[in-house]
């Protein structure tokens, strides 16, 4: 089995890193604690940011909301049990449904494999932690507080009750008055910062930390997935956060973006939510196909089959996923034609899924597989999913879906494609994991018996659930007093619901008994060829007292590695200088470039995340006027988040890795996480923005109610104001762009730096004298809302830049700038906030124009 | 017959009382046919792979039934599907044009009295049967969705739109309606009927009509 793996393993040949004297494991285990471990007692857990201590925390945290979902989702089924449900009323229900499909979406799915990914990444990889610790923190208290405060309107009877994707006009304020919508488009948009974080951390991690050696192109199966599955949630989340902010605008400020009646479509919520609608689903089953492609092969002692196949499906997958979202609209009223567009980029979307589903089973041709616990969820997996793939392949084709949308049938469908092709997989990465995780072996026999439960109690529920939806009834409704054909159905997918629910209970009470009770695992216990078990269990905070290099990744054998790696034989063994350090490898080929030293525990995560909530609470109380103050704080925390950064600069000093490679602590510019981080989130902020000038030219297009009747806006003092608003940017991306070049100068460099916070300072005056003095009053039309929103974009932008230059000002007056990558970041926003400001204006200008 | 048996019910895509929803119910059973043998054979290969190592052949796995075998099904499948769809548009002009109006938590429907002006009914609709109808979608608030399962597919009510779709019932009868799209707390309840008259007597049924609503 090893030579197989060995020979499809084989890392970079040219690139040869001598190994490090071997020292005492004891010794260099407690200088890495002593540098690596969290805080002690009730502080550790406000202050900690390591990878592994809140991807635990992540995935605990959402096996809790996947609970109460769960709990809410028996709620369903008992009022749903018999025909005159009297166990719930309407509202209450129209509440526990929209709450069961929030929950297990935002709160338990996407929380999920955000923690698999946190917790797996690091130690797949060969490095010590995710490229930003602090956020990975700030991450998981926005996902905490968020789903708090959703959990908070659950029990207060306001939660949201307009259906997990609250079509307007249903969840506007004339429909939906009281703060249920509000909750759920605030509370939401909280939670998706954590994804969002996570996004932009995986991504670099994935990029820029892969131990020396290990090639894109021979990294680890599960890194591809999370990569396809981060690179989606950096452009399937921006429309959904545009469309909530929108929405809480229009709610707040009746800002008429979604109203008929001026200019506003409904359908541009539809549009925007199934942007990113659709692409979630890959983003949930990306990561855990990724944990069947790692689980599966070494549970068949043999190698994947089809890496390269594979690795062309999660692309196809990730491309495709963008172009589908419009098969959730097809009784919208859209032309067929158009609509056959989408039906076949809807069916295409299954070649991919087919090309990895028959690469894993050639796999399990190709090796001895062992009927182990995961094998067992895995099988579980492959029946639910290929079923719920063929009903999702049903339901792309078009007359068929006329008949089925909105119905029971697609509620079945959708049950079996997450569950199938999520809960299983990662119920069977919780099986293959938890020793990894907890270190200790699972008690026999329990496991199975809940593995037979859940799948007989998931296909009791949903397999005749499909029949209930043909048979004509419809999703969401709580009573169905004239269809007593629909009683029995209804009444067995409500008691096999409660033998899954037990199936899972005890699947839960098995992990607490590994947990507490299990014996000692071995440090290999499946014998896997991946890193993630070249330590010792349960993982040291620190992963890796020293870093594998090319010949373990090459060798692809965890134990012998394990022991190396303890004794510090890898690359930049233990914490000599007290700080918390990784090596930063190239994106390709993975060649040691650079020691990135990383920030310790703190609490400015959580303060951080905490001044966000206090705005979001300002913002559901109504208090608006009072919101921004809030948003001061937000700004002022930021601000110490990268004076701390600052200070971890070392000042070019060159770090030992190996014998004969000594490499720089923090590169200057371009190369830097931080900076990569910058991009990841920018393509995230351009995803919103082109999000935006699409509904710019939707409304425009396609909504009723246009053209509107002329501005008073289209004057000559407004066209000036215009021009002056895009000379101001276009001075400041000029100054940024010589402070970057000329960062070692240092103090020469004091007037740029003002020059770009007087250019952002212009272009913010600009729009001031806009908006008060010139633009039309933004209730009045869709067209004058969405020129507010413009403005409101292009001035945030100028304003984060005008800090940014006021940063680098700073730090040119501590005599900091050479070392620090300030100016790059300075560079890259101010850039991406010109040419976002220059695209606004002409919009502007080119509508005003057509009109 | 069992089966089919348990296939009935007023609200039952599967108990089709209309071309359209004929058309589409028999691509359901073709499609289940397909899914079930496609299900067998995955569940076959999986079973067949519990066995000694063997050589395996990369390329037929994932290039062979992958792609080749995926694309061959799904083409076939999206150009039924369209075949079907196609036939099912409103083509050429309907025989009678009538309006469907949702509102938070009802429907009222316009119909056309023959002398220019409309006649207008609360939770029934009264069609021709034998002759394809157009309705006409229109909403007064929310997104509501028109949908007579016996008869065809459904299609949404959305506000500041109208939307347009075409249904026929074979035979005179009674056919049940429901909105198919959640409005809010009334959705359960949002029920209509389709009621199809023999064509020989859609005059006299206007004419009553007629006089009931000037009552």
């Amino acid at each position: 089995m090893t030579d197989t793996v060995a020979a499809e393993g084989v890392g970079d040949a040219t690139l040869d890193i001598p190994a490090n004297p071997p020292r005492r494991a004891l010794g260099l285990h407690r200088e890495l604690s002593r540098v690596w471990s969290n805080d002690r007692g009730w502080r550790g857990q406000v202050t900690a940011v390591n990878h592994t201590t809140l991807g635990l925390r992540f995935m605990a945290t959402a096996l809790v909301f996947f609970a109460i979902g769960g709990v809410l989702a028996m709620l369903i089924r008992a009022q749903l049990a018999t025909r005159q449900g009297a166990f719930l009323d309407t509202e209450l229900y129209n509440q526990i449904f929209t709450m069961h499909g929030s929950i297990m979406m935002f709160l338990f799915a996407i929380p999920m494999l955000e923690g698999l990914g946190i917790y797996l990444l690091p130690k797949l990889l060969g490095t010590r932690d995710m490229a930003f610790p602090r956020l990975t923190a700030l991450g998981y208290w926005c996902y905490l507080f968020g789903g708090l405060i959703l959990l908070a309107a659950l029990a207060a009877g306001v939660a949201p009750r307009d259906g997990w994707f609250m079509y307007t006009p249903l969840s506007s304020a004339e429909f939906s008055p009281g703060i249920n919508a509000d909750v759920w488009l605030l509370g939401v948009t909280f939670v998706e910062i954590s994804a969002l974080a996570a996004a932009v951390e995986i991504t670099v991690t994935i990029l820029r930390q892969r131990a020396p050696g290990m090639r894109l192109t021979q990294m680890p199966l599960f890194a591809w997935y999370m990569l396809g599955t981060a690179a989606m949630m950096l452009v399937g989340f921006p429309p959904l956060i545009l469309a909530s902010v929108l929405l809480e605008v229009e709610r707040a400020f009746d800002w008429p973006f979604f109203d008929v009646a001026r200019g506003g479509d409904p359908l541009l919520w539809q549009h925007l939510f199934w942007m990113f609608g659709h692409p979630e689903v890959y983003i949930i089953f990306l990561p855990a196909a990724g944990a069947i492609s790692t689980i599966l092969p070494a549970l068949c002692r043999t190698s994947i089959l089809g890496y390269g196949g594979i690795v062309a499906a999660i692309l196809a997958l990730v491309f495709l996923s963008f172009g589908l979202w419009v098969h959730h609209m097809f009784a919208i009223g859209i032309p067929h034609l158009a609509l056959t567009f989408f039906s076949a980029a809807s069916l295409a979307v299954a070649v991919p899924t087919a090309v990895q589903v028959f690469a894993w089973i050639g796999t399990m041709w190709k090796g001895r597989p062992e009927l182990a616990l995961p094998m067992l969820y895995i099988l579980g997996f492959f029946l639910t999913f290929v079923m719920g793939g063929l009903t999702g392949v049903m339901l792309a084709v078009i007359p068929f879906n006329w008949q089925a949308h909105d119905t029971a049938f697609v509620t079945a469908h959708l049950h079996y494609v997450l569950i199938g092709g999520f809960v299983f997989p990662m119920l069977a990465a919780a099986a293959w994991w938890m020793p990894q995780i907890t270190g200790r072996a699972r008690i026999r026999g329990l496991g199975e018996v809940a593995f037979w439960v859940i799948l007989i109690g998931f296909h009791g529920t949903f397999f005749v659930m499909h029949l209930t939806g043909l048979l004509g009834m419809p999703r969401r409704i709580d009573v169905y007093p004239d269809n007593p054909e629909w009683e029995v159905l209804n009444l067995t997918s409500s008691v096999f619901g409660f033998v899954m629910a037990i199936g899972l209970a005890l699947f839960a009470l098995d992990l607490v008994l590994q947990a507490t009770m299990g014996q000692r695992a071995g440090r290999n216990p499946w014998r896997a060829p991946t890193l993630d078990w070249a330590m010792s269990l349960p993982a040291p905070t620190f992963n890796f007292a020293s870093l594998p290099g090319p010949r373990q990744v090459a060798e692809a054998a965890p134990d012998r590695t394990a022991l190396a790696l303890a004794r510090g034989e890898g690359l930049l063994p233990g914490a000599p200088r007290g700080q918390r350090e990784l090596l930063v490898t190239t994106a390709a080929d993975a060649r040691p470039d650079h020691v990135a030293v990383l920030p310790g525990n703190t609490a400015l995560p959580l303060v951080l995340s905490a001044s966000i909530g206090a705005f979001v609470l300002l913002m559901l109380a109504g208090l608006y006027a009072l919101a921004p103050v809030a948003l001061v704080a937000v700004a002022a925390l930021a601000w110490r988040w990268h004076r701390g950064l600052a200070t971890l600069a070392a000042g070019g000093a060159m770090v030992a890795v190996a014998p004969r490679l000594a490499l720089p602590v923090q590169p200057g510019r371009g190369r830097s996480l931080t900076h990569s981080g910058g991009v990841a989130l920018l393509v995230a902020d351009g995803t919103l923005f082109a999000a935006l000038i699409f509904g710019v030219a939707f409304l425009h297009v396609v909504a009723p109610g246009w053209p509107p009747p002329p501005a008073a806006a289209e004057t000559a003092t407004g066209a000036v104001l215009l021009v002056a608003l895009a000379v101001g940017l276009g001075v400041a991306a000029l100054a940024a762009h010589v402070t970057e070049a000329r960062q070692p100068a240092g103090r020469s460099l004091a007037g740029w730096a003002v020059l770009g916070l007087a250019g952002n300072g212009a272009a913010l005056l600009a729009l001031a004298l806009l908006a008060g003095w010139v633009m039309d009053d933004p209730t009045a039309h869709a067209r004058d809302a969405l020129r507010g929103v413009l403005a409101g974009y292009v001035g945030l932008h100028a304003l984060i830049c005008a800090l940014m230059a006021a940063f680098v000002l700073d730090q040119i007056r501590r005599g900091e700038v050479p070392t620090s990558g300030a100016p790059s970041g300075w560079r890259l926003w101010q850039d991406f906030a010109t040419a976002t400001g220059l695209v606004a204006v002409a919009v502007v200008l080119g509508t005003a124009a057509v009109a | 017959m069992l089966l089919l048996a348990g296939c009935g019910g007023p609200l039952s895509s599967l108990d089709p009382a209309g071309p359209a929803a004929g058309a589409t119910a028999v691509l359901w059973w073709a499609m289940l046919i397909g899914a079930g043998v496609l299900t067998l054979m995955v569940l076959g290969l999986l079973a067949a792979g519990f066995g000694r190592p063997r050589p395996v052949r990369e390329g037929r796995w994932t290039v062979g039934l992958g792609l080749w075998f995926s694309i061959a099904v799904l083409s076939a499948l999206l150009a039924a599907g369209v075949w079907v769809g196609e036939r099912l548009l409103p083509r050429g002009d309907a025989v009678v044009t009538v309006e469907a109006h949702a509102r938070q938590w009802g429907w009222r429907f316009g119909h056309p009295d023959g002398r220019g002006g409309r006649i207008e009914t609360d939770g029934t609709l009264h069609i021709p049967a034998g002759q394809p109808v157009d309705v006409i979608v229109t909403s007064a608030d929310v997104i509501h969705s028109f949908w007579v399962p016996r008869l065809a597919g459904k299609i949404d009510a959305i506000p500041g739109r109208a939307n347009r779709l075409r249904i026929e019932a074979d035979t005179p009868g009674s056919f049940d309606g429901l909105c198919a799209e959640f409005c809010g707390l009334g959705h359960a309840g949002m029920r209509f009927r389709v009621i199809a008259h023999p064509p020989d007597d859609w005059p006299a049924v206007l004419e009553t009509l007629g006089e009931e609503t000037a009552e």
